[in-house]
């Protein structure tokens, strides 16, 4: 932890605090792309059939887009429950080192208790995990985890509204329409993964899951998501250790 | 291409279930073991590596699945146009200053050019 400097933002209360977060959250860019991403996903989840509510409450309990996108498709397509599961927990692992990051930031040591973090620790998502570590550092010790809920709930807020609105419009536009709104899904994927992918393996295990991904399926390969992930991802990593061998 | 039917059965209870056992519990579960180490993880372990490929593979497969195996309204734009429409618009993100904006703006224009031109 860096020594507190006399500039950190003080509030009068905590909801004073949390109110800064909704501010922030509403005031930066990824209030766009979450706007966009779950229009998207609201598109989808018409699409498969299932219920506007249903994916208000997945915004709110699951809270990961690329996890709501994996159920939506794989339960929607027919796909066993246990893999839909796996699936979805193995896209879920980089959360675990994002909360264990975000934590040394929000504990305010001698007050702090641990359930005052379980919020915290259910928010963690992209958009709200790359603004807290902007944004905290400069906030008072003592706000920081109201300022941090604020902030979570603004974006939450943001995803379940833009899902309903998604929702209805893929059911209300004429086809080719709801069609792009439909595309935005895979499209806003495709090329924000890309942009995550720095070292060469996932860039190597980006490439192999396009590949393999509608191989699998079109040769109507059982449980064709794990295939995919397990196959790209160690064709991949066994790249990675001979490039490191050979280097 | 085919037209996925919706083999899952919507009505009731069941996918609110299926909500909290196939979603919440698996994704959930790793912020939990977040807060239980809290410290002590190693981000280049090579089994995050590994893990991480893995997940990136699993990611990459369901967007190319949902371009390749459109369902529904976006059936109706051919197959060609799709996958076109996604490869312009990386294209553009990766040329244009690597903006997602610009990326799934070209993407997305490319998409209903080609689906007015071409759809059904």
């Amino acid at each position: 932890m860096p020594p507190p400097a006399p500039s950190r933002r003080t509030f009068t209360s905590s909801g004073a605090a949390f109110a800064a977060g909704v501010r922030a959250a509403w005031l930066s860019v990824f209030f766009l792309v979450l706007a966009g991403t779950y229009s998207g996903i609201g598109a989808l989840a018409h699409d498969f059939g299932f219920s506007a509510w249903w994916l208000a409450l997945s915004s709110v309990v699951v809270w990961a887009a690329p996890a709501q996108v994996i159920l939506i498709s794989a339960l929607g397509n027919g796909s066993a429950a246990i893999e839909a599961a796996i699936a979805v927990a193995l896209s879920a692992i980089r959360l675990l080192p994002m909360v264990v990051a975000l934590l040394p930031l929000l504990r305010d040591d001698a007050n702090t208790r641990k359930r005052e973090l379980l919020l915290p620790a259910h928010f963690t998502a992209v958009s709200m995990w790359v603004e807290s570590l902007r944004l905290l550092p400069a906030i008072a010790p003592e706000h920081r985890i109201a300022f941090c809920n604020g902030l979570s709930v603004g974006y939450m807020g943001t995803a379940v509204t833009f899902g309903f609105v998604g929702y209805y419009l893929a059911a209300g536009l004429p086809p080719l329409l709801a069609g792009a709104l439909l595309f935005l899904t895979p499209l806003s994927f495709l090329i924000s993964t890309a942009r995550n992918s720095r070292m060469l393996i996932e860039r190597v295990a980006f490439v192999l899951g396009l590949a393999f991904g509608p191989l699998l399926t079109w040769y109507g390969v059982g449980l064709d998501l794990l295939w995919t992930g397990v196959l790209g991802g160690v064709i991949a990593y066994g790249i990675h250790r001979w490039c490191r061998t050979a280097a | 291409m085919t037209t996925t039917t919706t083999v899952f059965d919507t009505a009731g209870a069941w996918p609110y279930v299926l909500l909290l056992l196939v979603g919440f519990l698996p994704n959930e579960i790793w912020r939990a073991l977040g807060l239980v180490l809290a410290h002590g993880l190693d981000e280049d372990s090579e089994l995050v590596v590994l893990s991480r490929a893995v997940a990136t593979a699993i990611i990459a497969g369901v967007v190319a699945k949902l371009i390749v195996f459109s369902s529904g309204s976006l059936d109706s734009v051919p197959l060609w146009v799709r996958v076109a429409a996604a490869t312009i618009g990386f294209t553009s993100y990766a040329l244009v200053r690597r903006s997602v904006f610009v990326g799934v703006a070209g993407g997305e224009a490319v998409l209903l050019l080609g689906g007015f031109l071409f759809g059904r």
